[in-house]
């Protein structure tokens, strides 16, 4: 899991969330002695029916994550390499296709999957990816295809998108031999989305002035609403961490000493400089209060009905803030422009992730155009640090804090 | 021969090819994909115009899309920005990629032409619901055209303008089965004028063109041209010195695996099914875009399958920098193609190349190792 970044009050549950993701991949990796089955699955995809058929999810992108963030993407990216795959290719691929092979990574590799989901509403590289792995493993793969919501979700989408849940059900009945439980279903149905709005609240807290936590700090309680989504750890880890959240509002407690000003953050983290982003921008007195990315897990709550969860399912599943037209994207971001008060946008141009990164520049027209706050583009990559020019960023960082100091007075 | 010149006319001057169409009163419909229905344009009363890069540098596509984004898309977009394009009437944008998906958004954003359309094609095309859904997106493209032309598109429309694209197809395919047996009774630079100005062209003359080209060669006595027998896999290959390298070092290609090439137009679509369905059907049964998924090893049986029917020596991967799903799928075809004892060598390049120099030496080196 990501590195916590250094802050003046610690937040106490960062211990909690340490201890709960080191059991899940303790668990995990015990699959086999235990009995229990593993399916790999995109952070984006459906995981509640793997929940509720007591099947261990695994998200090769969490694993990514750590990767970056133990600094270690870049020996197993330039692993990938030699195996023949491209260095533009997306990080986290490379590095997973690399540690199945060497079985590397800061945990020694993930458990070997028996199956995998792979839903393409974060992109396309997942479904080259999850192809790799299933030729590699030599185990099932279903696609969840979730087609580009570019202006509408239209009624052919939403009837090929709801026939398919039936299909990933029958596929994961046959391959582990046992029929869903339909109330089991619905009680996961039920805590997916509960867990989903109490993360919503965790990241509202940031809209108090001084903000409670920074980005930096979702970015890393991230990992529970993607990996334990559905379960009922997840739901009591999140009422908490509100909890915490409030009480330090109440106390005054802020994320970095002296918040003046506050910035939006978009697309992955740099996992591999977290903290030092974080105290670049602490030195100007600037927060990353909000970001686009970690609030897609809880986006689409709009459109889940919690009473027919696995209907409901397939349009908040296809809906997601990356599956849209830029321009709709754009709104999501003036909205929390808005919502949270933001000073300065930070845009981290991505090279491993084109559907994230590609319309970025319309994107930051608009955000110029409609609000005139100051927008920051950053050049990197989430897990391999080779594209990231330290000095060249840090000189940006500057002058984008001189114009918001300037334009605030 | 006249009626090739007629092609390499036509791609050399895009803009007057296009301009000879819109005097017959034709509205152009550009698209940049081989899953494009262009029957279905064509039926509307559309003229459907593949769109290729002008190579031009990029200057204002640089504040839309960043250095990493392939330069076919970064390109094509630069023709748009540029002017160089003006003489569409609207484009269309069948998903495959996620560059072409974030172009698709970037073009209907910039809103210069009066059509457009996304064909949100299924990713996935080997169960029964895609197939159904990939009909239901057919369905709603031809209700897209009907409301920008105001009238509805009669069937006996859709099955005139497939029986038209199917002849396109049978002279093409006779073409490269001609020149697979008698490699050299044309060009590789000639054969792929043919292809692109098939899909640029007047179809109809393009179809009588083409008919004329396949009977005049199936005349003239195939010269005896030794070489090493080459198939080429890859995108889209727009850089005719490629095929002229290849030849003066000693190849001959004998086949292809590209989306300007044999993918685009390999199969009919069936004329005695209904014709939405039979187009569907076409797209699921093609030897597949490596954006869309038909099976785990699909690609690489057809190219070995395709490899061993035309008894060539090796195959020749060209990679446009920042194709993803290209790139993807290389280790593992070149894994099965070693397998089966094929020789392969992969070159990266921009659809904007400017040297070919490295690739002659590349190519030069493979045809002596094979």
């Amino acid at each position: 899991m990501p590195e916590k970044p250094n802050e003046t009050v610690k937040i106490k549950s960062a211990k909690k969330m340490r201890d709960l993701m080191t059991a899940y991949y303790l668990e995990a990796l015990s699959a086999g002695q235990n009995h229990k089955q593993v399916a790999w699955i995109t952070s984006g995809g459906p995981v509640e029916p793997l929940v509720a058929m007591d099947i261990i999810p695994i998200y090769p992108e969490n694993h990514g994550a750590m990767i970056g963030s133990a600094k270690m993407g870049e020996d197993l990216c330039a692993k990938a390499e030699d195996m023949g795959y491209s260095s533009d290719l997306c990080s986290y691929a490379r590095a997973d296709i690399a540690c199945s092979v060497v079985k590397g990574g800061p945990i020694g590799g993930l458990p070997r999957p028996d199956m995998l989901i792979c839903c393409n509403n974060i992109c396309g590289t997942v479904l080259k990816w999850y192809e790799v792995q299933a030729r590699f493993y030599n185990v099932p793969l279903f696609i969840f295809d979730t087609p580009i919501c570019h202006t509408a979700y239209s009624p052919e989408i939403a009837k090929y998108v709801r026939t398919q849940i039936d299909e990933y059900i029958l596929f994961l009945e046959t391959v582990i031999q046992r029929k869903l439980d339909h109330d089991r279903m619905n009680e996961v149905g039920k805590l997916s989305l509960e867990g989903q709005r109490l993360w919503q609240k965790v990241l509202n807290t940031t809209a108090h002035k001084p903000s409670p936590m920074s980005a930096f700090d979702a970015f890393f309680f991230l990992a529970l609403i993607v990996t334990l989504r559905g379960t009922r750890i997840a739901v009591d880890f999140y009422k908490e961490l509100i909890e915490e959240m409030e009480q330090r509002i109440r106390d005054g407690v802020s994320s970095i000493p002296n918040e003046k000003y506050r910035l939006l953050w978009d697309n992955l983290p740099v996992w591999y400089r977290l903290k030092w982003l974080s105290s670049k921008f602490s030195d100007h007195n600037a927060c990353l209060v909000a970001d686009t990315y970690t609030s897609a897990w809880c986006g689409t709550i709009k459109y889940i009905d919690e009473n027919h969860f696995l209907d409901s399912m397939a349009e908040a599943y296809t809906r997601i803030y990356l599956n849209i037209g830029v321009d709709q994207m754009a709104d999501e971001v003036l909205n929390m422009i808005r919502f949270y008060d933001i000073d300065g946008f930070v845009m981290h141009s991505n090279r491993s992730c084109k559907p994230y990164s590609f319309g970025q520049m319309d994107i930051m027209r608009i955000v110029r155009e409609k609000t005139g706050i100051p927008v920051l583009m950053i050049e990197a990559d989430m897990t391999d640090p080779r594209s990231f020019s330290e000095s060249q960023v840090e000189t940006r960082i500057d002058a984008f804090m001189e114009i918001i100091k300037q334009r605030r007075g | 021969m006249k009626d090739i010149e007629f092609f390499h006319d036509a791609v050399r001057h895009i803009p007057e090819t296009a301009s000879q169409i819109k005097k017959q009163g034709r509205k152009i419909m550009g698209y940049l994909c081989s899953y494009a229905p262009e029957e279905l344009i064509h039926a509307a009363g559309f003229h459907p115009m593949r769109l290729f890069s002008s190579k031009s540098d990029i200057i204002l596509a640089e504040n839309h899309l960043q250095s990493y984004c392939c330069s076919l898309v970064r390109g094509i977009l630069e023709d748009s920005l540029n002017g160089r394009l003006d003489f569409l009437d609207g484009a269309v944008f069948p998903h495959t990629c996620d560059s072409m998906q974030r172009l698709s958004d970037i073009w209907r954003m910039n809103n210069r032409y009066a059509f457009f359309a996304d064909v949100v094609l299924p990713a996935k095309l080997n169960t029964e619901s895609s197939g159904i859904y990939m009909t239901d997106v057919l369905t709603r493209f031809k209700k897209d055209l009907e409301a920008a032309i105001g009238k509805d598109i009669p069937d006996t429309e859709v099955k005139a303008s497939i029986s038209l694209f199917n002849q396109i197809r049978k002279n093409l395919s006779a073409l490269y089965d001609l020149n697979s047996r008698h490699p050299g009774i044309i060009s590789g630079r000639d054969l792929y004028a043919l292809v692109k100005g098939s899909m640029i062209m007047d179809r109809k003359e393009a179809s009588d063109r083409l008919a004329n080209i396949v009977s005049h060669l199936n005349k003239i006595s195939p010269p005896v041209k030794p070489g090493k027998r080459l198939i080429l896999s890859g995108s889209v290959c727009d850089t005719p010195d490629i095929f002229d390298a290849i030849e003066t070092a000693g190849g001959v290609l004998v086949g292809d695996d590209l989306c300007t090439g044999q993918r685009w137009f390999e199969g009919p679509v069936m004329e005695d099914t209904p014709p939405l369905s039979a187009m569907a059907q076409r797209y699921r049964d093609r030897v597949t875009c490596p954006a869309k998924h038909s099976g785990l090893t699909t690609r690489a049986e057809n190219l070995v399958s395709q490899v061993k029917k035309n008894q060539a020596d090796g195959v020749v991967f060209l990679m446009l920098k920042f194709c993803d799903p290209h790139t993807f799928d290389y280790p593992y075809l070149k894994e099965h193609l070693d397998g089966a004892g094929i020789k392969s060598m992969a070159f990266e390049m921009d659809d904007q190349q400017q040297s070919l120099a490295q690739f002659s030496t590349r190519i030069e080196t493979f045809i002596h190792m094979i």
